[in-house]
């Protein structure tokens, strides 16, 4: 049969006769999307703040969680992944702004797309040399919870990590609240120029910037290697998500992050169980060509365009 | 002028002819040259001309190759078991029917991403700036998830072409055969493409490119104008495809067919490094870049991609202008623009 057919048969099998499929896909992708929301919250602070789009984020997602990875091969609970990675990627992401992205800063939009996907191809292979090729798991060994006598299972991982990531996301919404350096960076959002009449060192707050954002992925990366996999070569749907995240949501929209994020975790498990696992990929970017297209013929009525 | 124009052409005219028996060690080399510049040139047509970054071209490259080889094997046997049958040759080609299989097979290679491109143009094509960059990327990528997924045509494990038919000659043969065609493909999109940008097609596309509200306002219904240019890419890009499908032998979807970080890439890279929105450029940038990634891909085995990451860096952050960019600040006189001496001297770099 082929897999679309087979897949609305099977909607239909899904929803009426088997609820705890439902349940289950349900929310294992809200506490997925969670994940994701944190990555994305990641992207529009640096989009907002110095327009640019970093395609290299999901390799900055698989590298914090290779470094969680390294602490459990060398016997230290993953877990911890989530306060010594941030940190480590704290400073790659400042070296990284030093070295690159500085110079693409204030040019043009496609000049840091194609800038960052080079330094995206770079370090996957760089990361393939040094953890290879293979599929690879940091076991947390929480165990699992069991709901509804034990018809729906969640692995206590999953669990911790959206807790974990609520955690970071409120903190860093506070910390851009209250510190001093949150003030700099929204103000240079708002007008970089005027930030920088007004005695904002703008240069250091965007590599604090960047460098914040690395280390939002590098959380979010070392939850990733105890929830569920990596390998080198998987950067880029964490990129797309995130970016599909943000234009659905809207910058500066931060409420909206995290519900798209859940939204995209849901429809994502729901495609993994109707369509098949080979296709899980490939519908997330369909989705988002297929967003992009509909929000284009909906602002085309206006003879607007997306910008 | 016109006389020094004529002399170029017919020498690199008479290179293209001669190079296979004069470098018969690198036939298959150049031949994938003539690729690469095919790639170059119709990627400048939206990327260059049209000022539209697309990340997507690859797409027609892939689909190219894809419809290509199930021609070639569909018009004689089925496909499915020939897919089934992976490296084992149950079914041989004679030779009349590898060329009338072959050459059935490039043309639909060509049209059928023609057709792909008119049909989707009109919602992609809408899209502005780094949205078009970005969604031209996952229709990429996800055309690529999608073909690792269909059963008939190999999904992850890949499709093998039809092997070169045995009594009509040997390996020299071929790879002379596919040159020639190589190089009329290259011949026929650089002819075709200097001929379309001198006519009124080519300044609607600059004035895309460098205005398009304003191209709008004057009554020039730039949506066709962008669907056609990007009905001509996917053409050229999917004969382009089905060429390639041929030499390599093998089809693998992601490695090979939709290979968005190597050949999608490269076509950007190249089109950059010769300059965008010459005519020559994306010619002398691939090139250069086939030098470079030869040298690479022999010297630095294993570390090829880290280089590339690094030569992509390098050339969009230091060299954004490209060569033919670089040649025209140097020697302005040459490109046709005429600058007043008092004029430069009086310029104030305002910093």
């Amino acid at each position: 049969m082929p897999p679309l057919i087979g897949g609305i048969f099977f909607m239909d099998l899904l929803i009426f006769q088997a609820p705890i499929l439902m349940v289950q896909a349900s929310l294992d992708g809200i506490l997925l999307g969670i994940l994701f929301a944190l990555i994305a919250y990641g992207m529009a602070l640096q989009w907002g703040v110095m327009n640019i789009i970093n395609i290299a984020q999901g390799e900055l997602v698989i590298m914090g969680g290779y470094i969680a990875y390294f602490m459990y091969m060398t016997g230290i609970h993953p877990g911890f992944g989530i306060i010594v990675s941030p940190i480590i990627m704290f400073f790659v992401g400042w070296g990284l702004y030093k070295l690159v992205i500085n110079k693409v800063v204030d040019r043009d939009l496609f000049i840091s797309i194609l800038a960052t996907f080079g330094i995206s191809i770079l370090t996957q292979q760089l990361m393939n040399f040094i953890f290879g090729s293979d599929v690879v798991v940091a076991q947390s060994n929480f165990g699992t919870t069991m709901l509804f006598d034990g018809m729906v299972t969640l692995p206590n991982a999953k669990i911790f990590a959206a807790i974990v990531s609520i955690v970071f996301a409120i903190g860093l919404v506070a910390y851009m609240r209250k510190s001093k350096l949150g003030r700099a960076i929204r103000a240079t959002a708002q007008n970089a120029r005027a930030a920088k009449i007004l005695g904002v060192d703008t240069e250091k707050v965007y590599a604090a910037t960047f460098g914040i954002n690395a280390a939002l992925c590098g959380v979010a990366g070392s939850l990733i290697a105890i929830t569920f996999t990596l390998h080198p070569y998987v950067g880029l749907p964490y990129t797309v998500r995130s970016f599909m995240i943000v234009i659905v949501a809207g910058l500066g929209n931060l409420p909206g992050v995290a519900l798209s994020g859940m939204g995209l975790g849901v429809f994502e498990e729901f495609a993994d169980y109707i369509l098949g696992t080979e296709f899980r990929i490939g519908s997330v970017f369909m989705l988002l060509v297929f967003i992009l297209v509909y929000r284009r013929f909906k602002l085309s009525r206006k003879r607007e365009y997306l910008k | 002028m016109k006389k020094n124009n004529l002399i170029l052409y017919g020498g690199l005219l008479i290179f293209g002819l001669v190079a296979p028996f004069i470098f018969p060690a690198f036939k298959l080399q150049i031949s994938f040259l003539w690729i690469l510049i095919v790639l170059a040139m119709t990627w400048d047509v939206q990327g260059g001309q049209m000022g539209y970054n697309t990340f997507g071209n690859i797409l027609f490259f892939g689909v190219g190759m894809y419809i290509c080889a199930s021609t070639q094997i569909g018009m004689f046997f089925p496909l499915a078991e020939w897919t089934e049958a992976g490296g084992e040759k149950t079914f041989i080609h004679t030779a009349p029917q590898y060329f009338q299989g072959f050459f059935a097979g490039l043309i639909l290679a060509g049209i059928i991403p023609m057709v792909i491109a008119g049909l989707i143009g009109y919602g992609i094509l809408g899209l502005r700036g780094h949205y078009f960059a970005i969604c031209t990327l996952g229709l990429g990528i996800a055309a690529g998830e999608i073909a690792g997924g269909i059963e008939i045509i190999g999904a992850g494990q890949g499709l093998t072409m039809p092997p070169w038919p045995k009594n009509i000659g040997d390996t020299e043969l071929r790879s002379e055969f596919f040159y020639f065609i190589c190089f009329t493909l290259v011949v026929a999109t650089f002819v075709f493409l200097k001929w379309a940008y001198s006519t009124r097609f080519g300044l609607v596309l600059n004035a895309i490119r460098d205005n398009e509200d304003k191209a709008e306002a004057m009554g020039i219904y730039t949506m066709r104008y962008k669907i056609i240019g990007w009905m001509v890419s996917a053409f050229f890009v999917g004969i382009a495809g089905g060429l390639m499908g041929n030499m390599v032998g093998y089809i693998e979807p992601v490695e090979v067919a939709f290979a968005g970080p190597t050949f999608g890439v490269f076509m950007v890279l190249m089109a950059i490094l010769g300059g965008k929105g010459t005519l020559w450029g994306p010619v002398i940038g691939a090139t250069f870049f086939h030098l470079f990634k030869e040298g690479f891909w022999t010297f630095f085995l294993g570390w090829q991609y880290v280089a590339l990451g690094v030569l992509i860096v390098v050339i969009v952050v230091f060299f954004p202008e490209g060569i033919m960019g670089w040649l025209r600040e140097k020697y302005p006189e040459r490109f046709g623009e005429v600058i007043d001496e008092a004029d430069r001297k009086a310029q104030v770099i305002l910093k």
